[in-house]
């Protein structure tokens, strides 16, 4: 099984970036004076020729990597997720979406657990406002080797895509050995037919270790990692509706936009089922340290088997 | 250059002015005002300065022209047309549903667009990865953006000047249409845009002003634009909103305004009297 180690998938990001641009000369990266924190900086050390540093201007940043790439790079274009989607949403939108143009964005410190540094750096609308995007691929690994095949899976992709970063070192729950990452498609990691916890991104082995915990407590729940949040995966949804009756999704990210509403956009249209949506409350967060803040939201194994518990219950 | 070849030039932009109001008239809507100011500069980068073929758009080694001032796409769409990349047809059904030219440029639809461009301080930035990615190939294709006046008020524009000098995109040249007018008044009432070229020059750019309705301060600028080394270069344009109908010439209400049945028929026989004397 995986190693325990923890690493931040900002930092897997950073690794699988160099790993790509062994193989392809097309690859550049460009950061908005985030590099350090980002991890592009591993990529930076490894290839200075392909790295462009904008400064803190990530307008200008987004728009200069859709110039890029109307020339045929492939342009990683990272800060935190707050100003690469927020404050560069209009770039985005217009001077990559519209042209769809072979832009990779990358959103790291995503969610609550950037922690200390408070509601202001704590992006829990990137999923959202990506989403609205026509043809933007929406990705969120959990672990470090699902953001390595996800990153790789980025680039083969010809389309702007937006990949979601973690700041917070985590443990790997994939096993290397066997795992296989296809865009669009989403990963059961634990049977079950008495209900099905549909997760993304960083609380997705949180979600595991309350699915395991609830098994002892005679609870069947069924687990499904959403990695990729747009095209979502309405094969595995629809058949999770049908043969588990219930569905709670569980994100770190307003329920607002995210992944909860992409799974009942599907079950309504599809298999209506009751769909609970388990994540930020349509609440900005404060400072505080990461771990503290997933137990104060409720996303740690214990508050999701708890508020999982109450769900079905209710 | 010639006498023949400034006549040459001056009559096609007239034919790109009158086709610009042909598309605007049927559209319905549009930017004439800021599309007209432009007309030369169009008409001298698609016609005399660019390395550029309307039968391989997509050509990688091609120079590229980034409409950072994206309304005043008919300008665009006309210079194209007569230049080849597409039929003049297309321009009489501008801004229609399910035709190929869009109110504001698309690179998907549109041969010889080389960026979707239309909200403001955008097209600049492109314009700056594309140089950036002609420096990194080795390449010497040359990058030519359009900025309007009003349009350097956006933060984004500034932005993308510090990039551009602070990777000495030697390859970009900026020109700025300063007709001086933007939607809520002249751009000195609305947001007072000056010292414009002292601007430019503290962002690191070696800049010129001209007059950008005269076609030999037009080739002077885009010459003198290739000699320089290490920095980015950029042109203001002193140029006439409404440039050749004489009812919207200056006039801030013709930024973005179509003419009526009458207005049109005063504006083409204007146009086309200017052409004829020329052809005279």
């Amino acid at each position: 099984m995986a190693e325990t180690k923890k690493i931040a998938t900002r930092e897997s990001f950073g690794m699988a970036l160099c790993e790509l641009a062994k193989e392809h000369d097309d690859i550049v990266v460009l950061d908005a004076d985030l590099a350090a924190a980002t991890k592009t900086e591993i990529f930076k050390k490894a290839y200075p020729d392909r790295f462009f540093d904008c400064g803190i201007s990530e307008a200008n940043m987004i728009g200069a990597a859709a110039g890029l790439a109307t020339a045929g790079k492939v342009p990683f274009a990272a800060s935190f997720a707050m100003f690469s989607t927020g404050r560069a949403y209009e770039q985005i939108r217009n001077s990559v979406g519209y042209p769809h143009l072979n832009v990779k964005i990358a959103g790291s410190h995503a969610g609550i657990t950037v922690g200390e540094d408070g509601a202001t750096h704590q992006c829990c609308e990137d999923l959202a406002l990506m989403r609205t995007i026509p043809g933007m691929v929406v990705l969120n690994p959990a672990d470090h080797y699902e953001m390595v095949e996800a990153t790789k899976a980025a680039y083969a992709y010809n389309g702007p895509v937006y990949i979601r970063l973690g700041r917070l070192a985590i443990e790997s729950f994939n096993d290397p050995d066997t795992y296989k990452f296809e865009l669009g498609k989403g990963i059961t990691l634990e049977d079950g037919d008495d209900v099905t916890v549909i997760a993304t991104g960083l609380v997705v082995n949180e979600a595991l270790k309350a699915v395991r915990a609830l098994k002892d407590k005679g609870v069947n729940a069924r687990l499904i990692n959403m990695h990729t949040i747009k095209p979502i995966d309405k094969d595995i949804i629809v058949k999770a509706a049908k043969e588990t009756g219930r569905i709670i999704t569980v994100e770190e990210h307003n329920i607002i936009g995210g992944l909860g509403e992409a799974v009942a956009a599907v079950t309504a249209e599809l298999c209506p089922v009751k769909v609970n949506r388990i994540g930020i409350e349509d609440v900005y967060g404060h400072s505080g340290p990461a771990l503290g803040l997933l137990a104060e939201f409720g996303l740690d194994a214990e508050g999701l088997e708890k508020k999982i518990l109450s769900i079905i219950n209710d | 250059m010639e006498k023949t070849e400034l006549l040459e030039l001056q009559k096609t932009a007239c034919k790109v002015r009158l086709w610009t109001i042909e598309g605007v008239f049927n559209a319905k809507s549009g930017h004439p005002g800021g599309s007209l100011s432009a007309a030369d500069i169009m008409t001298y980068l698609y016609f005399r300065e660019m390395k550029i073929d309307p039968k391989d758009p997509k050509d990688p080694d091609r120079d590229r022209f980034v409409l950072s001032k994206g309304h005043c796409a008919p300008a665009l769409y006309a210079a194209l047309a007569l230049r080849g990349y597409f039929s003049t047809e297309e321009i009489k059904v501008l801004r229609h549903i399910g035709a190929m030219l869009q109110g504001h440029p698309d690179m998907k639809g549109t041969p010889g667009v080389d960026m979707s461009s239309g909200s403001l301080g955008q097209g600049i930035s492109a314009a700056c990865g594309m140089a950036l990615a002609g420096k990194l190939d080795g390449k010497d294709y040359r990058v030519y953006s359009m900025l309007g006046d009003g349009e350097c008020e956006e933060g984004q524009v500034w932005e993308a000047a510090m990039f551009a000098s602070h990777y000495k995109l030697d390859n970009l040249c900026a020109v700025v249409d300063y007709n001086g007018l933007q939607i809520d008044g002249t751009v000195k009432d609305v947001a007072g845009l000056e010292n414009l070229k002292g601007k430019f020059e503290a962002f690191g750019f070696e800049v010129t002003e001209i007059d950008g309705n005269d076609f030999e301060q037009i080739e002077a600028a885009f010459e003198k634009a290739k000699t320089v080394k290490g920095k980015p270069f950029a042109i203001i344009a002193k140029t006439v909103k409404g440039k050749g109908v004489s009812y919207m010439e200056n006039a801030v209400g013709w930024h973005g305004k179509a003419p009526n049945a009458d207005e049109y028929k005063i504006a083409m026989d204007e146009l086309n009297a200017q052409l004829n004397a020329m052809e005279a």
